[in-house]
Formats: C-alpha cells, structure tokens, sequence
C-alpha cells in the first residue's frame, strides 16, 4: 500500500468523518484520488470503497480522473455573465485550445464551469488552481496563459493586490474587498478582546440574557433567534459541546463573509469563543467553502495569535474549566452545505445532504452533540453587543431587527461592494446607495430570494418585511428577465444533494419547460404549469434549496409577468415540446432517408 | 411512559404507542399512507416525499415524523393527492420505466402508486436520461432506468461486519447508484434476494433465476397497494 496515503490517513487517526481532509491532502500531492487510492482509503478506514466514492464525487472541487497542470475554474454565475463571462469563457477555450468541461491535449489545462465564487464585485472571475483571478479580460486571458506554457505558477501570476489584508503576506490575493461602507457595529472601530474580559466576570446566564435581549437574530437568512438557540444548546444534554461557524457563503451574489474573514478574523474567533461561553461549548469548528482556501493559512495564523494570547486553549483569560479551541474544515464545493445540517454531514466526512429534522442541531448536531451554528456576520456582531449593551444594540435597526445588516452589492451598480446599513432601508435607497441606474429588478437574498420590481422598491430589508441574508443583485432596464431565472434554475439544479425526488427532478423539467418559453414555442398555459408545478417545490422538498429552488421562477412569474407574455405565443393554445424532426433524425440518417414530417 | 398517543387522521380517531412514527402509527389504525422509500425497520429517509401529509396545517414527511398527542393529520385530500401524484410522474420520467418488460411488475410499488393514483400518463415532458445498467457482479443486476434513488439498498443492505453495499454516487439528477464492486464478490445469495426485495423497483435484480412468478400473478396485480392495510383494520 501507498505509504503516502497512510500517512495522511493516519494523520487524521484514520477516522471517516475526516474523509474531506482526507481528499484535500491526496489532491494537494498528487493533483487527484485514484481508484488505488480509494482502495487504500477504504482499507486503512475500514469502510467499503463505495462510502469514499459517494462522498468524494459529491463535492465540485474533488477529481477523480488524472488533473491537469493547470486547472481553470470560471464563474458562470449571472453576474459574472453580465460581466462577460461568455466573453472570457471563449477566450479561455481559444487560448488554451480546449472546450469547457476538458482537459487540453497537451495535459496543460483542464476548463470548468463552476457556481458562485463570492466574487460578485469583481466579475468575471476565475480560481486558477486555487488563485483568485479577478476582473478578467480577454488580454489577460491571453496574457495568464502565454505565461502559463513557459511554466509560471497561478501565483507567480499575482499581479497587484487588493486592499486591506489582501495584502497581508499570509494571503498576497488580486481580490479586493470593496467595502464601501462601515457601520456602527461589525466595522466599527474597536477592541473585541474587549468583551472576553467582559464576560470571564459575568456567568453564562448573564452573557444569553445579554444577546436574548439584544434581539439578534442569524444572519445567514433564516433570522433565528440567537440567544434561543445558545440557551437550548446551553440546557441540551451532552457531554462536548460544539460552537460552529458557518463560513461556506454560497448564495449567489453573497460576498460579505469573504471580506470579514478578511478584515475581521479576530472577531469571528472572540464571537465564537463568546458562544462557548455561554453555551458551555469546548470545541470550534470553522466550516470553511473551498472558494475561499487561499484565506487558510491567514486564518490559521489568526487561530494561533489567539491561542498564543490565551484566548483558545485552556483556562481562557484565567478562567479555570473555560476551554474552547477551533479547528477548520474545509469544504469541497457544494452549495447546500450551507444549509446547517448538511454542513454537519460534510463536517462528519460525509455527503452534505440535508438532515431531517427534529432533532434539531442544537440537540444533536455535530457527531451527534449539542451544536450552536452560526454565520459569520452573526459572530462578528457578538462582541460589539457585550461591549455595549443589549439596549445599545436595539437602538439601532427597527423594532423586530435590531442592528446592522452587511449588504452584498452587485450587478448593475456603479460601486458593487459590502455595505454595513442598519435594518430598514428601503431597496430604493440601497439601488441609490450603490449607484444603480435605470433598476428594472433587484433580486434581493439571492436566487433563493425574490426578484422584485419597482412597485416594491419602496419595500425595507428586516425580518418583518424583505428578510434576507444579504445578497441584493441590481438589474437594469437591459437585462433579459428570462436569462436571469434561467441562470438561477440551472445553479439549483447543479447544486441539489438529489436526495429528494421533487427537488432532483422536478427542478430540471421546470428548467426545460422555461426553456421552451425562451425558444419561442411557449404558449399561456406553459406559463400557468410552470406556476403550479413550482409551487409544489415549497412544499415537497426537505431543505430551503429545495423549497426556494422554483423561487426564481415563481417570484418573476408574478412580478415580471409581461416579459413572460412576451415571450409566449399568445394567438396558438397548444405548442408541443416534442420536436419530432429532430427526434428521429438520427435514424434517418442510419437509413439514409431524410425525414419529411 | 408506555402511555398511549391519541390522533386523528382525515377526521378518523387513531391510536399509537410512544415513538412511533405516522406511517406505522396509521398503518396500525388501517389506514394507509403511501410511501415509496420507507423500509420498516430502517431508519426512514424522507428523500421520496410522497408520504407527505399535513399535520396542524404543515406539510411534513410521515415516515420520519414521529406522532404526537392529539395531532390532525390529513392524508386523504386533493391537494395531497395532487403532491403525491407530481411526485410519482416526476419518478417516471427522470428514469425510463418500461412496465410490460419489467421483472418486477405487479411487485413495483412505483408501479403500483401510479395504479392507485390513476396515473394514466406523466404530465411531464419524457426527457429520455441516458442511464447504465451495471452487471458487472456475479450476483445482482443493477437496472440503473429505474432506480428511483430511495436508499432502501444503501440503508438496510449490508456485510456481516456492517459495511455497505450500496451508495449513491454523484449528486443532483445525475447522481447514480453503486454497488462495491469488491464486496459484492462475496455477496450471498440470500443477501441478494434481500436486496431485490427490499428493492421497491426493478432497479436490483438477481441474477440467475428471473421471472419465478408468472406476470398477472404479483400481488399489485390482484389488489391496489395500500388495500391490505385498509381491509385487515
């Protein structure tokens, strides 16, 4: 057997919820996972060969074929395609002489289309064998290729970096952070060690009531309740307790976390250590997406200043029994492993497939212990509110959403970037805010969102009006409706685990039926079947990417519903989506006869 | 804490034991809510969906939502039966299911949900997946057409130190089922026809001797699924 492998295996004690790190090791060596060495994974873990294929062919990112030198991801996400993605997309294929989904003839290049990169504000955007490469041109296509054949690295090819800590030697990244505007509470200026020597005096009862009376709630988009979901984590039964940071950010258009693990690692620790606190929760983990791996090694600094400063290890501040320390997990590329329970599967070294539900992760989460999991955005806002007070806290936002929202920005803006707004704001003013000109829509929370019109521009972002986790995408006067929810139905249909039957299927036939529609052989009633079949999506499916996956097509149904019409024959009743012709061409052609139909 | 759960289905006064879950618990009160991935004795999966019912007015899956004290469940509605039936013609036409030639015919609960549903033809466009039969192990085929990706063989199929058979390879609508190729070398013949039964399709075929009951035969041919349950209560 591969001593290599052995090695890795043994470094993660050769156990199966370590599965990912596993895959992340082999690949980083050897470029791949061979059929040898799934055989020696599943001799060394014990498991059958078909447990590692089913969770190494889950994630984007993992290759199981032989790589090649240089492997190209491209964003094909609808902004990155406002942007030129096409444009780009073309050139890469020219230049490398390779079509999308292959590898070139000489082994140099592979081509891949992949989701949502958290790159929005600064389309069209690449990961070249895990370098970020923003704001891509035709010549730089040229160029990034031309010095790839005389034998440069993607690092080598670095050439300027973004600001604030992009600059940072740990991550030296082309990626900027484009924040374009702080606000009083996540990039407000002050100390968030601060609130540790806060707490270690006050009892973990006196920090829930704190953050229960703060009002925050999660800012990942469901809006749960944060001090009710610590206080249940704090009474459920079990021995260790995990605090887990939900740093996997994948709805399109969503960027904000990017630039926080960024700017504000510091705080994204104190808020989780905060969490333990109160929870009574010894172990951390980071759940970090694939797209982001260029920040580990920045990240991992950060955890170690902690550690050396005594803020994870053991007796925190000098608080004897005060334990808490945090490793990272890095995912694979898979967008449903946001959803908190699949985001414990793919933690566990599994496939990220949502679980059912009651029991709650709260109750039994990771390995099946009480587990507090929260995004990014809501960590960072922790320390600020035991700094200042619950009541502070309140003053800002409205009555039902106390404090700040970061905003992802992007589209047809003048200045795409992460804004730090309080609660409240109208779209209008965040479409002025960022410089929109002539909006037509705004998809607000992402495609999992809504697609909104003007007659709801008047509309707030908050829990009681337009709840969202971030994400607001800008389209103006010259975007096609259609090629947006197109774009959006395709990403769902490429994430879904496929666990359930609606949400694996039912996704594609409403994608072929939109289709149609596009081709010019819709008619009314393909319009009114799209409505009712997606409607089912809601009730049918498990997890929010199931149930939100017919959003994009349910909310412009209703409020874009002209472009639809336009779109369909409104003078025929009946237009078949069996092209006969086409169908039997292929036979035809065996015979030798052309088909007259 | 053996004390009995009171609840009603579409109006009908029901009794369970504790933990039950909503599909045995009906069952036990004669009343039948169809399911296509539950496997009694296996943890449930939720994944097929069809068991939905609304309980308090939600919707949720039966087979992994354990009964309550004084729940209302509606199971027998139109708009039930509507989910129920999109689900089913969304089975047919994400694979290719050719019934007349199928080995499993009259025994295919697929098969069967569609006779109960009076499910004539799929609303929905056939797309033709291309699909691979696998009959590459000594014992079992695997009929990839109609797999309906349930994870009845991945949940209850296992060696004798606890190893599994079968996964799921893939994701979204191309995800696939597998079978370890190594393992299933010294598949046993017994374990084989196990894995065909609890096969709700005929996806898991064994190898060898087919067609043992004559077609016309099988017991959906004789009786609609969920019939059996109604008449014994």
């Amino acid at each position: 057997m591969d001593n290599q492998i052995k090695n890795i295996t043994n470094k993660y004690l050769n156990s199966k919820h370590r599965l990912m790190d596993i895959f992340h090791d082999i690949q980083k060596k050897s470029g791949y996972i061979s059929e040898n060495d799934i055989k020696s994974i599943s001799e060394l873990l014990n498991i059958s060969s078909v447990d590692v294929i089913q969770t190494l062919s889950f994630y984007h990112f993992f290759k199981k074929k032989e790589n090649a030198k240089y492997n190209i991801y491209i964003n094909e996400s609808i902004v990155a395609q406002m942007y030129g993605h096409k444009r780009i997309l073309q050139a890469f294929e020219n230049a490398t002489k390779t079509k999308l989904n292959s590898i070139s003839a000489d082994g140099n290049f592979g081509l891949y289309s992949t989701s949502d990169i958290g790159m929005g504000d600064q389309e069209p955007a690449a990961i070249i064998n895990g370098v970020i490469f923003p704001k891509i041109t035709t010549y730089r296509v040229k160029e990034i290729i031309k010095e790839f054949r005389k034998g440069k690295s993607a690092q080598d090819l670095v050439n300027s970096f973004g600001d604030g800590h992009n600059q940072d030697n740990l991550i030296r990244s082309m990626v900027s952070n484009n924040l374009n505007r702080r606000g009083r509470v996540i990039f407000s200026g002050y100390n968030s060690e601060d609130a540790l020597d806060i707490i270690v005096d006050k009892t973990p009862e006196e920090i829930l009531h704190v953050i229960k009376e703060s009002n925050i709630r999660g800012r990942g988009g469901a809006g749960f309740p944060i001090g009710l979901k610590w206080q249940y984590c704090r009474q459920a039964t079990g021995k260790t307790k995990y605090i887990v940071c939900n740093a996997d950010e994948g709805e399109p258009g969503t960027f904000k976390d990017r630039v926080l693990l960024t700017e504000l690692p510091k705080r994204v620790i104190v808020g989780m250590i905060i969490a333990a606190y109160a929870v009574g929760a010894s172990k951390g983990i980071i759940y970090l997406r694939k797209e982001y791996d260029y920040l580990i090694p920045y990240l991992k600094n950060s955890l170690t200043e902690a550690e050396k400063n005594n803020l994870l290890g053991e007796s925190i501040k000098g608080r004897k029994g005060f334990n808490f320390d945090i490793r990272i997990q890095l995912g694979g590329g898979a967008y449903v492993c946001g959803e908190e329970t699949a985001l414990l599967e793919s933690c566990e070294g599994k496939r990220g497939e949502p679980r059912n539900r009651p029991p709650f992760p709260i109750e039994k989460g990771f390995l099946d212990n009480p587990t507090v999991i929260n995004n990014v955005e809501s960590l960072c806002a922790i320390p600020k509110i035991i700094c200042k007070g619950a009541e502070w806290y309140r003053s800002l936002g409205t009555k039902q959403s106390s404090g700040t929202k970061l905003l992802s920005i992007s589209g047809d803006v003048l200045y795409p970037g992460v804004f730090e707004v309080e609660w409240g704001m109208t779209i209008k003013d965040i479409i002025d805010m960022a410089g929109g000109l002539d909006t037509k829509a705004v998809q607000v929370g992402g495609p999992s969102g809504k697609l909104i019109s003007k007659k709801e521009f008047s509309r707030r972002i908050a829990y009681e009006d337009l709840s969202t986790g971030g994400a607001i995408i800008v389209f103006n006067k010259t975007r096609n409706i259609l090629d947006i929810v197109m774009n959006f139905t395709k990403f769902f249909i490429d994430e879904s685990c496929g666990s359930c039957a609606p949400c694996r299927y039912l996704t594609v036939i409403l994608k072929n039926k939109l289709q149609k529609i596009i081709d010019g052989k819709g008619v009314e009633n393909d319009l009114l079947e799209l409505k009712e079949w997606g409607k089912k999506m809601k009730i049918a499916n498990r997890c929010g990417l199931g149930q939100s996956a017919a959003n994009p097509i349910l909310t412009s149904l209703e409020n874009f519903r002209s472009d639809y019409e336009d779109a369909v024959q409104s003078d025929k009743k009946y237009i078949s989506s069996f092209d006969l012709e086409k169908s039997i061409l292929a036979g035809a052609k065996a015979a030798s006869r052309f088909p007259a139909v | 804490m053996n004390k009995n759960i009171t609840f009603t289905i579409d109006g009908k006064k029901c009794i369970a034991k504790q933990d039950q879950n909503i599909v045995e618990a009906a069952e036990d009160n004669g009343i039948y809510i169809p399911t296509l991935c539950h496997l009694k004795g296996i943890i449930p999966s939720g994944s097929c969906r069809i068991c939905n019912i609304k309980s308090n007015g939600r919707f949720m899956t039966a087979c992994t939502t354990k009964v309550q004290e004084g729940m209302v469940i509606e199971n027998n509605t139109e708009e039930i039966d509507e989910l129920r039936k999109i689900i089913i013609e969304t089975l047919f036409v994400s694979g290719n299911h050719y019934c007349p030639s199928c080995e499993k015919s009259g025994n295919c609960i697929l098969q069967a949900l569609a006779y109960k549903h009076r499910i004539m033809i799929p609303r929905f466009a056939y797309t033709f997946e291309v699909k691979q039969v696998d009959a590459t192990s000594p014992k079992i085929y695997l009929e990839r057409n109609r797999c309906v990706l349930c994870k009845r063989c991945v949940r209850s199929i296992k060696t004798k130190d606890n190893k599994n058979y079968f996964a799921i390879e893939g994701r979204g609508y191309t995800s696939q089922i597998i079978l370890d190729k190594k393992l299933a070398l010294n598949m046993s013949d017994e374990e084989a026809q196990i894995a065909m039964k609890n096969c709700p399709v005929g996806c898991i075929l064994k190898k060898e001797k087919g067609y043992i009951e004559a077609i016309g035969t099988r017991k959906y041919d004789k009786i609609e699924i969920g019939t059996e349950i109604e008449i014994e209560a």
